[in-house]
């Protein structure tokens, strides 16, 4: 006789359907059965980047799918407006941190589940942190965010002798994002589907409204706040910069847009339009953010177990008008600066930077004359303006192991002129420097087979 | 991209575990696709002798830096005026943001040195860079412009009477007043 069902078994049912049983679209290694639950408890690791309107869906609808360990890192705290869709939030949690108030509230509703809360900037955390999660998930609105999350996860990515991506170095992303009745949700592998800064061309400009129309002729109420807030406030706060968070700055924006939109008869500056225009903020629909955090949640279940195939590699979801959605495979761009392999280069240790420059010259895949050369944000050399090169002219000497501090392999990125039929363009290229006979590199063609 | 990474990510996970024991790497900056971007654009600056740029943090930091442009031809030729550049990390998604430093009497440029220039703003694109920047700001000292008014006043000297915007140019200059503001002398 069948017992009771306890809660632990009906709150996995459905995802024992998706686990469990074999099926026609399964990954082609997939092996269901309860060792794979298990394991996506043990082992699936995921970072929630953004606990707002987003991010709490993510954590709730990733804890209801069988993932146990869970981060999340926000560096904001709750406000009043945020109440309406991001429901973990109650009116005593105002001011409190939202990774912190998220990341409790989930963990007392779904038992079973660890969520550590980072309160802090993704900028704050070292390369290492990240390095420690399975698959990152992200709630973010901006694209200054998507990118750095990006870099940092194709930065662990390497590639072998061929410029094949390796696999376990590959840190998958799921990226949601809306706005109003529309959404996005995409995959990203590095390595494999495009990353990024691929297709960062897919957003459009910001609008920017010419400064000499907000100091000369508004005309609409969001000239009003703009000129309040990029002109008014340096003419009176001489120095101070402004600051969106705080809510004494935005009322002082809001009351002199309220004086100007006056001065020339102009409707409708409210305090939540001078937030929306000063943060560029677009109305957030919770339904929308729920859609969107279940289609990137089923995909992170999907990279993790195999379940089934993965999103190729863009949903766009637009509900304004009825409800349409469709999957665009974008390519990935296979000079990348972020994700791609660059080009190879195997040197001796003793090779100075100025050897180096001239290397490039000659070698078949860059044929580059003039290189100005960089290594993580520090200048190398820059053959131009002077007083860069005079400036870095000294390093041409020093090898460029001690340059880059003597690890085994990094990477460099190079600056110059090819000839291309005839014609000399520039062009910045990424250079996977590896030096040959140093501790630690044996391995690099073959790792992956330990 | 059909696999099931869950035994990758166990794999990992121990072989995270026996490595949190030995030392953990060291880390250095990370460099941004806008970074690198303007790396580019700074190796390739072609400027015109009347521009110079300059990098008060040093050759490692170049996100941040100075232009200062000196006329050589129109109403403001002699002068010295400097500029700062801000460069975002998604940079050249984003224009940089362009203040100047010198108090000057422009139509175009206003006592806080909010600089009115189309491309800075409303008509930036990502094809342009760095050198387009400082060309557009080396023009409105050669060509400042009336109908795109930032200083009022200015503006409508200029439009009204040159020759006054001329001598007004040159006291301002020269580090005097021009109706109640006083100008530092740049010249």
């Amino acid at each position: 006789m069948a017992a009771e069902p306890t809660a632990q078994e009906s709150r996995s049912r459905d995802l024992d359907k998706l686990l469990l049983r074999p099926g026609n679209l399964v990954g082609p290694n997939f092996e269901p059965g309860p060792a794979l639950r298990d394991d996506l408890k043990e082992y699936g690791r995921v970072l929630v980047v953004g606990a707002g309107g987003l991010g709490c869906e993510l954590l709730k609808d990733l804890a209801l799918s069988g993932f146990r360990k869970l981060e999340v890192i926000d560096m904001d705290r709750i406000e009043v407006s945020n109440l309406n869709r991001q429901f973990l939030f109650r009116l005593e949690d105002v001011g409190k941190p939202k990774a912190e108030v998220a990341a409790k509230r989930v963990m007392e509703r779904v038992s079973g589940v660890n969520i550590v809360p980072h309160f802090c900037r993704i900028e704050d955390k070292e390369l290492e942190f990240y390095s420690k999660f399975s698959i990152i998930a992200l709630g973010l609105d901006s694209i200054e965010a998507r990118s750095y999350i990006n870099s940092v996860a194709c930065s662990f990515l390497e590639y072998d002798s061929d410029d094949s991506a390796l696999e376990e170095t590959s840190k998958p992303m799921v990226d949601g994002g809306t706005e109003g009745f529309q959404g996005h949700a995409r995959v990203i592998v590095p390595g494999v589907t495009p990353c990024f800064e691929c297709t960062i061309w897919l957003f459009p400009p910001q609008v920017k409204f010419p400064l000499c129309t907000l100091a000369e002729t508004p005309r609409t109420a969001a000239h009003c706040i703009e000129y309040a807030h990029l002109i008014k406030w340096d003419e009176v706060h001489s120095g101070k910069a402004f600051d969106p968070d705080d809510p004494e700055h935005m009322k002082w924006v809001y009351n002199e847009a309220t004086k100007r939109a006056e001065l020339f008869g102009i409707p409708g500056v409210t305090y939540s339009l001078t937030q929306g225009v000063v943060k560029n903020i677009i109305p957030a629909i919770a339904s929308t953010n729920a859609i969107i955090s279940a289609a990137c949640v089923l995909e992170t279940l999907k990279i993790a177990s195999g379940c089934s195939k993965t999103l190729s590699n863009y949903l766009t979801y637009n509900g304004a008008e009825g409800l349409h959605t469709e999957v665009t495979e974008f390519v990935k761009d296979k000079d990348c600066l972020v994700c791609g392999p660059g080009v190879l280069i195997q040197l001796d240790t003793s090779i100075t930077l100025e050897k180096f420059i001239d290397l490039l010259k000659e070698h078949p895949k860059l044929l580059l004359s003039k290189a100005s050369i960089t290594h993580r944000g520090k200048s190398l050399y820059m053959q131009a303006p002077p007083v860069l090169e005079e400036m870095t002219r000294s390093n041409l000497s020093i090898p460029l192991f001690d340059l880059i501090g003597k690890i085994p392999k990094d990477v460099v990125h190079a600056i110059g002129t090819t000839t291309k039929n005839d014609k000399k363009t520039s062009c910045l290229r990424k250079l996977r420097v590896v030096f040959k006979g140093v501790d630690g590199i044996a391995d690099m063609d073959t790792a992956g087979e330990t | 991209m059909t696999r099931d990474m869950i035994r990758l990510f166990k794999v990992k996970e121990k072989q995270r575990e026996l490595a949190e024991n030995a030392n953990g790497a060291s880390h250095v900056k990370k460099q941004s696709a806008g970074e690198l971007r303007l790396h580019k654009d700074i190796s390739e600056l072609n400027l015109p002798k009347s521009c110079n740029i300059s990098f008060p943090n040093g050759k490692d930091e170049l996100m941040n830096f100075e232009v200062t442009i000196r006329p050589d031809e129109g109403f403001y030729s002699g002068g010295t005026f400097s500029f700062t550049f801000q460069v975002a990390p998604i940079y050249p998604h984003e224009a940089p943001k362009v203040k100047c430093k010198t108090k000057v009497y422009h139509p175009n440029i206003d006592l806080e040195g909010n600089v009115c220039l189309n491309i800075l703003r409303e008509d930036w694109k990502p094809v342009l860079n760095i050198n387009t920047v400082i060309y557009g700001l080396y023009h409105l000292f050669t060509e400042p412009n009336y109908e795109d008014p930032l200083n009022h006043d200015a503006a409508a000297v200029l439009r009204d009477n040159p020759k006054m915007f001329e001598s007004n140019v040159r006291r301002a200059m020269a580090g005097g007043y021009v109706g109640q503001t006083l100008f530092p002398r740049c010249i």
